[in-house]
């Protein structure tokens, strides 16, 4: 079983939801395809899409809502 | 005075700019700061630093009980809340008032009462400000909404009245986009600002924006002059003069009394700013909004007229009257702000935090670089992206455009990106010069003639 990792492509605050409001974008365990949106990096109050980049069985996050995150950090990983 | 510290609630350039101001005054500063903030030039100039949390703003910088327990530990007479962040933000000027201390800004009723798009526009009328043809209050009702629409005509801009900074606009061309709009714009608002309120009002094609500057203290009420802010992208503001191109000089005087009327009708006290639409070919000018706290393009003014709006705020604060009649004030010369942000113009203005590795300021004469910036600092990505303003004061337009032309070219900022390249464009072009432009202007130039040149090819390729 290998697993891959999600990396910020940016640095700023990492949110898992759409909006305060909604439900995550993914819980942990979910699974995930190479286009699902897994969360948005905040960056100078702009927003920017993580896609998973990768299709795998479970999904499992590393960081958590409103985190603040660098460019590089792995934010998820998963089970291909 | 009776105020002998302040503590500033904010950061970047304008925490620098607002110590410097005060250490003038001879006061004692207190900067707090979010974790992030640590090493900032506002933190290292301030007397003293206190950390009130983490970097998201919601946690430090907009947590009223973290900023209020700052200044009552740091026993300051007063606070500075900048621009952005608690400026506007009426519960606080409440809370700042209720630890014993003084707010550097109007009292919260009447920071309410402006902050109100619909109530605003209320007191504008009532002070005999023209305001835009649209719906006298709030419309809660699609049918009424369509009756005032067919009567002013189209396209609307459907607003929502606890909105602001362009946010909560949108705007129909026909009627069948407004009754599609409407329940959007209406649901959106109350998920945005806790308030669905909407009002209406017709869009002016091709307006110029125009504000003018008031200072009060309660009994007295001045104008010093209008700045033009018509250079906007996603109406947020670029590049801002004063005085504005071109205004005839009766409309100056109607335009800048109205605003001063306006401050009277309130009793204003502290800085603040009347925002209009103005339309170049029929000469109306429309109210748009009041802005109850120092604005980011304030120095073009300061410049201009040689006050020093900040050490104004502060004194008036501190129970002074007025420094200065409206017959002291007076324009000498023209001057240009540019905003330099860290975000590349040639990649759609992505925002590219990071460290800063060298920086060299121009100087000069009638030159001025108001930042928070240094060699080896890291810019957080936490926050907005404004590095710096550059304004240029000239004797005239011609002469301030073509030291701003040398200005940009001295500044250099390496390390990360920054619009100083769009600035340069802009201050080469032609319709600039002239100045042929109004708040749609930027957008359709950064994709006809920006995207166009050839350094913007060539990087966007």
């Amino acid at each position: 079983m290998s697993k891959a990792e999600i990396k910020s492509p940016l640095p700023g605050m990492f949110y898992r939801r759409p909006s305060p409001d909604s439900a995550p974008f993914k819980n942990d365990g979910d699974s995930v395809s190479a286009a699902d949106v897994i969360g948005v990096v905040e960056v100078m109050k702009s927003f920017h899409e993580v896609t998973a980049g990768i299709d795998g069985k479970a999904i499992r996050f590393l960081v958590d809502d409103a985190d603040a995150v660098m460019a590089g950090q792995a934010l998820a990983e998963v089970e291909a | 005075m009776t105020i002998h510290s302040v503590l500033i609630a904010n950061r970047g350039e304008i925490a620098v700019r607002i110590i410097r101001a005060a250490k003038a005054l001879g006061l004692r500063t207190v900067q707090v700061h979010s974790q992030a903030d640590a090493g900032s030039l506002a933190v290292q100039l301030a007397d003293e630093a206190i950390d009130i949390g983490p970097p998201a703003a919601k946690k430090s910088y907009l947590n009223v009980e973290a900023v209020i327990a700052a200044a009552k530990a740091a026993k300051v007479d007063a606070v500075h809340p900048g621009y952005g962040f608690l400026s506007e933000n009426a519960d606080f000027a409440q809370a700042v008032v209720a630890a014993g201390m003084k707010f550097v800004g109007p009292d919260a009723a009447a920071i309410r009462l402006l902050g109100d798009k619909v109530a605003a526009r209320q007191v504008a009328a009532k002070a005999g400000v023209p305001t835009v043809p649209g719906s006298d209050g709030r419309v809660s009702d699609i049918a009424e909404a369509a009756a005032i629409v067919s009567r002013i005509g189209l396209p609307v801009m459907i607003k929502a009245a606890a909105g602001g900074g362009g946010r909560g606009i949108r705007i129909a061309h026909t009627l069948e986009e407004f009754e599609r709009h409407f329940p959007q714009a209406s649901a959106e608002a109350a998920a945005a600002f806790g308030d669905g309120g909407l009002y209406i009002e017709k869009v002016i094609e091709k307006a110029r924006h125009i504000e003018v500057q008031i200072l009060g203290d309660g009994k007295n009420f001045v104008h010093c002059f209008e700045r033009e802010c018509s250079l906007q992208r996603r109406r947020q503001k670029v590049w801002e003069e004063a005085p504005a191109v071109g205004l005839p000089a009766e409309v100056r005087k109607s335009l800048c009394d109205s605003a001063v009327a306006l401050a009277r009708s309130v009793g204003y006290s502290g800085a603040g700013t009347v925002e209009y639409l103005y339309d170049d070919v029929s000469r109306d000018f429309y109210f748009i909004e009041v802005n109850t706290r120092i604005q980011v393009e304030h120095p073009v003014t300061e410049m201009i007229s040689g006050l020093d709006l900040v050490q104004e705020m502060l004194r008036i604060a501190g129970g002074q009257p007025l420094s200065v009649r409206q017959e002291d004030i007076s324009i000498t010369g023209h001057a240009i702000e540019c905003r330099i942000n860290a975000e590349d113009p040639y990649k759609g203005f992505m925002p590219g935090p990071g460290t800063v590795e060298a920086l060299s300021v121009p100087e000069g004469e009638g030159i001025r670089f108001d930042t928070m910036l240094f060699a080896g600092y890291a810019v957080p990505p936490f926050y907005d992206s404004l590095l710096g303003k550059l304004i240029v004061h000239g004797a005239d337009r011609v002469a301030c455009l073509a030291k701003l032309r040398t200005a940009l070219a001295g500044l250099k900022i390496t390390g990360i990106p920054t619009t100083v390249p769009l600035h340069e464009a802009l201050a080469a072009d032609a319709d600039v010069a002239a100045g042929r432009f109004h708040t749609r202007f930027l957008e359709d130039w950064l994709e006809t003639k920006f995207a166009a040149s050839p350094s913007g090819a060539r990087e966007v390729a």
